[in-house]
């Protein structure tokens, strides 16, 4: 199947029909709403924040944010997409028409976290030829950056077209000064889920995204390694059920305290309803 | 557009991001509407610290709304009160704010003493109240950020980004 990245500009592949079919579809609203929980408990908020949600479209993965008890600000370049989510009654958020590429026109220490959900691989498909992908990743990052407040994190599921992509993406992330990491959710299968998960932090590059369980931490370097171990063949998939066994005889033999294996052990959560 | 955001935003062109006349944004023309949202004081009591008083001052004024901000931010009565007293480290608890740690039990007593009638009053007032129709314009560079049914129009020309 073609990448809808590859077709159109955002604004023109979300137009009024595309819009209606996405946001209707309960096969989506359930991938997105699992996507959504799965941000929320990586940004690990400890009280209701403000949230900003990029490239929300029709707000089904904000609609989860208002669930949890935040208050969230979501930016779509989509106008279609926002005139769904005007008509939507969960929508609660405060709406925009604005372009992540342009940057983020916040002051600083705006945001206690941002998620996006399915949009940054957008930023790599340039709409004119007078933008280059590397300047909107740079603005978006940069203003990412500078809109959320010291400690917070942001959490972007994106769909990266190949290795490159994703590359280039975290790369931009980590340029912009953020610590960056890397989680993937049923890796190695075509249903692969992959979480970008970033923390703003002093000084240490690796901040508070080292010690989360399962993300790889991203500068050039481990990059590079994780492309070389993805192809050797033998190795457990990073967040399969096998990885994650063994990944638990590890701690455990480091005296460390886990959870219990069950039946439930490496399988995604469901939608929350 | 809730009073919240525009709190918070700030003129999306390059050459306005460094002077301080592009915040806030100035409403024209603005039709005010309300919308109800559930009251959470742990929310208030989060966002405050981060509110830009006179940014307020100055919105609400424009949109004939000035009776309904305090004199000052809560928040800071609260600690001024309690810096007189002189038994609170303020500088340290500014540098603990300012390394992003989470803060310890001085905040808590804080958040109790802001009463929960000024907070109901500013929730109304932020998350409650609202421009559905009119603009946003930079007082630095002029630019008229329209807003259409509560939805501002943050986009920008190719040559001022
Ligand atoms: C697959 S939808 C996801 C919408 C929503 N986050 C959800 O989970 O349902 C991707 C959205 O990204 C938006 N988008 C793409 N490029 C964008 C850009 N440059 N700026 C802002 N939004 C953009 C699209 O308009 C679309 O609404
Ligand atoms: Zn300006």
């Amino acid at each position: 199947m073609s990448r809808p990245e590859d077709l159109l500009p955002p604004d023109l592949y979300y137009n009024d029909t595309e819009s209606a079919k996405y946001t209707t579809s309960s096969r989506i609203q359930n991938i997105q709403a699992s996507m959504t929980n799965r941000a929320l408990e990586l940004l690990d908020l400890d009280r209701p924040s403000f949230i900003l949600d990029i490239g929300c479209g029709s707000g089904l993965s904000g609609e989860i944010l208002s669930e949890d008890g935040h208050i969230w600000v979501g930016m779509d370049i989509s106008p279609s997409m926002l005139d769904i989510a005007l008509q939507r009654e969960d929508v609660e958020g405060d709406l925009f028409l604005a372009d992540m590429g342009q940057g983020i026109p916040f002051r600083p220490g705006t945001f206690d976290a941002a998620i996006s959900i399915s949009a940054i691989q957008w930023l790599c498909n340039a709409e004119t030829s007078d933008v280059s992908p590397e300047g909107r990743l740079r603005r978006f990052f940069d203003g990412l950056y500078a809109s959320l407040r010291r400690g917070a994190r942001a959490v972007c599921q994106f769909y990266p077209k190949n290795d490159q992509q994703r590359t280039m993406i975290s790369q931009a992330a980590v340029r912009a000064g953020f610590g960056a990491g890397i989680l993937e959710d049923d890796g190695g299968t075509k249903n692969v889920k992959t979480y970008l998960v970033l923390s703003v932090g002093g000084g240490d590059i690796t901040g508070t995204v080292s010690k989360m369980e399962g993300v790889d931490i991203e500068d050039g370097r481990k990059l590079r390694e994780a492309m070389h171990r993805g192809k050797r063949k033998g190795e457990d998939i990073k967040g399969s059920k096998q990885w994650i066994l063994k990944k638990k005889e590890k701690m455990k033999n480091k005296g460390k305290i886990v959870k219990s294996d069950s039946k439930y052990t490496g399988r995604r959560r469901g939608p929350k309803f | 557009m809730k009073l919240l955001t525009t709190n918070f935003l700030t003129c999306a062109v390059k050459t306005c991001k460094t002077s301080p006349l592009s915040f806030p944004l100035h409403f024209k023309d603005a039709t005010l509407e309300r919308t109800e949202i559930d009251f959470d004081p742990l929310f208030m009591r989060n966002l405050l610290p981060r509110v830009n008083w006179d940014a307020l001052t100055t919105t609400a004024t424009e949109l004939g709304l000035q009776a309904l901000v305090p004199a000052k931010n809560p928040v800071d009565v609260v600690e001024q009160s309690r810096g007189d007293d002189g038994d609170i480290d303020v500088q340290a608890e500014a540098e603990a704010d300012a390394e992003g740690t989470t803060i310890n039990a001085t905040e808590t007593n804080a958040d109790h003493e802001i009463e929960e009638e000024i907070l109901r009053r500013l929730h109304n007032l932020l998350l409650e109240t609202g421009v559905v129709e009119g603009k946003l314009v930079c007082g630095n560079c002029g630019f008229e950020y329209p807003i259409k049914e509560g939805v501002g129009n943050f986009l920008l020309p190719a040559h001022l980004v």
